[in-house]
């Protein structure tokens, strides 16, 4: 037990005397957490637009005002022809514009119905479907206002009333920094020790392997559980996502999702020869991956068949699904317990696969 | 006791499946003695010493290491044995003092023995007052010398060295040196390769290992009468061409 612990104490002095080490364990996290945040919202607020009026009545007056009164938009420019949409895209940075056929409000009054263009610039695809949405809407309701008639659908967004993007992202951030702190970080501070030679002066001397490579992995359990309270505190103190779920079981399953990474940082250690193989290994097997199929930024249900499949391989996907549940959904382990056994499943796999590969090493 | 034999090796066969690195060695090592292990590189010499310090085990034959068998005892013998390579000699971002007691914590030793003997070598290094300093402020020649204080630090009856003064001035080996016959008369006996000859010359015996066998174990001087040169080089020469 001496032993271990003095291996925890080394491994400690290596993570606290490494200015890198610590960015990447403490500020990275936070930075992440607070770019994701703040930064790449798909949410759209103050889009600035312009009007181009050609009635200029009470009605459409009366309408521009509505879509001011939204947080969305902010008119920049007032057209007064055709001829200046184009260059108002171009020129300024106007995201749409709205154009009101003549005798809007006379048309509108007497057939009921009364034209209105939205003109995007869909070189922000995104951007634009989302300004077009928010404006159709604002529209429709003033007319089912003015006649109530016809078919009124209300819609109301569960889990996530005001549609945040943010709420979507947490669970997403949570997997890729535990990823690249446990899985990463463990692999390169393991091969590290392989580079320098000092593997082997540990091997020889009475440290038991298993002693080495759980006093390895002890400071980045430890970091890990760090980095995931500060990830739930920042994420309900300063952008208000709850955890409706049980804390202390969204605590449990972070901690097993933190220790698949580390048997995944294992096995990538076994198999990489040196630090650099190791970050590229954890980078491109892990990182790219948990970002491109794990659900974190694409919905898996648009992806091909086939990357459908190879998602189900990807843990982080699984996890995601699980904080999804715990945090906005308020699930408990019976709704969860399916991908909890799946977690559990890929660690005794990488945990098998590293001590097969281990073993045969110690072999030579 | 004069003679009491710290390694016994017999029949020592190492195969990687169909390449064989070790064929059968046979030799011992007595108690305080120095023992050069030489070959070209390749030889073999390596997988006989990792054999040794239980880093790996034989396909057959008897290793008793301290003794204690290393296959059936690996952990015994592990805590008998110190180690130190050219390739790794300390934790660079610790300090002295912190390098110190993480082995010898790891190698058992209690505080009070740690901290006694521990200052103790220092002071003979005159590092005591600089216990403090990272490793990685400390030169290549010191931290070799301090390196091998380490792997002597919890009192092994076998010290390997592997090629320890690959890279260090003249001076420092010299000195280096005068470490090892320090420790040998306290009783430590010193397994050593290198690709040094005139080290060779400084143990008490030598073997030369040429393609996985032992093709010379004697002492320097009458492994010069054989061969009928007049330096180790040339006996080294004449059987690893």
């Amino acid at each position: 037990m001496n032993r271990f612990l003095a291996f925890v104490k080394k491994e400690f002095l290596h993570i606290f005397r490494d200015v890198r080490t610590m960015m990447i364990l403490f500020i990275m996290p936070i930075a992440q957490i607070l770019i994701f945040g703040f930064a790449i919202t798909t949410e759209i607020k103050n889009a600035s637009i312009a009007i181009l009026d050609k009635s200029k009545d009470e009605v459409t007056r009366e309408l521009t005002q509505k879509l001011l009164a939204s947080d969305y938009y902010t008119v920049s420019d007032y057209l007064s022809s055709e001829a200046e949409i184009e260059s108002s895209f171009t020129k300024g940075r106007n995201k749409m514009v709205v154009v009101y056929e003549p005798q809007f409000a006379q048309n509108y009054e007497k057939n009921g119905v009364a034209k209105v263009q939205l003109l995007c610039d869909a070189s922000d695809p995104n951007t634009a479907r989302i300004l077009s949405q928010y404006a159709t809407g604002i529209f429709a309701s003033y007319g089912e206002m003015a006649q109530s008639n016809g078919i009124q659908a209300e819609v109301r967004m569960y889990y996530n009333e005001n549609l945040d993007g943010f709420y979507m992202s947490i669970p997403g951030i949570m997997a890729m920094i535990l990823m690249l702190v446990s899985a990463m970080m463990t692999s390169i501070s393991i091969t590290r020790e392989k580079e320098l030679g000092s593997m082997e002066v540990l091997l020889i001397s009475p440290l038991k392997p298993i002693q080495i490579i759980f006093g390895k992995v002890t400071p980045y359990i430890l970091m890990a559980i760090v980095n995931i309270l500060s990830i739930l505190a920042l994420s309900y103190w300063v952008f208000n996502v709850p955890v409706k779920g049980s804390m202390a079981l969204l605590l449990f399953e972070c901690i097993l999702f933190t220790v698949l990474a580390l048997s995944l940082g294992i096995l990538i250690s076994t198999v990489a020869k040196n630090q650099m193989v190791a970050m590229f290994m954890s980078l491109f097997a892990l990182m790219l991956p948990v970002i491109l199929l794990s659900g974190f930024i694409f919905p898996i249900d648009n992806m091909p068949l086939v990357l459908q499949w190879l998602s189900n391989i990807i843990p982080p996907k699984w996890f995601i699904i699980i904080v999804k549940t715990i945090m906005l959904k308020g699930g408990g382990l019976a709704h969860v317990w399916k991908e909890t056994l799946i977690l559990v499943a890929f660690i005794v796999v990488f945990v098998g696969l590293s001590v097969k590969k281990f073993n045969v090493r110690l072999q030579d | 006791m004069e003679n009491e034999q710290v390694i016994i090796v017999r029949d020592l066969v190492k195969k990687f499946g169909d390449f064989t690195a070790n064929a059968g060695l046979n030799f011992h090592v007595d108690k305080g003695e120095i023992f050069g292990f030489l070959g070209a590189n390749g030889a073999g010499k390596t997988t006989a010493m990792r054999i040794l310090c239980g880093l790996s085990s034989p396909t057959s034959g008897l290793v008793e290491v301290a003794g204690y068998n290393v296959k059936t005892h690996a952990e015994e013998v592990k805590k008998r044995i110190g180690y130190m390579s050219q390739k790794f000699s300390l934790f660079e971002d610790l300090t002295i003092w912190e390098n110190m007691r993480f082995f010898s914590t790891v190698y058992g030793m209690n505080k009070t023995a740690f901290k006694e003997r521990g200052e103790m070598l220092l002071r003979k290094l005159e590092l005591f007052e600089k216990r403090n300093r990272l490793v990685s402020t400390l030169s290549l020649g010191w931290k070799q010398k301090l390196a091998f204080t380490v792997a002597i630090l919890h009192e092994p009856s076998i010290v390997f060295l592997d090629e320890p003064t690959g890279g260090v001035d003249p001076i420092t080996r010299r000195q280096f040196w005068e470490m090892i016959y320090e420790a040998a008369d306290n009783g430590i006996t010193v397994f050593v390769t290198t690709h040094y000859m005139d080290e060779a010359e400084y143990c008490n015996r030598v073997t030369i290992m040429v393609d996985g066998r032992i093709d010379a174990l004697d002492t320097p001087a009458k492994l010069k009468e054989k061969y009928q040169v007049n330096s180790m080089n040339d006996v080294f020469l004449a059987l690893a061409r």
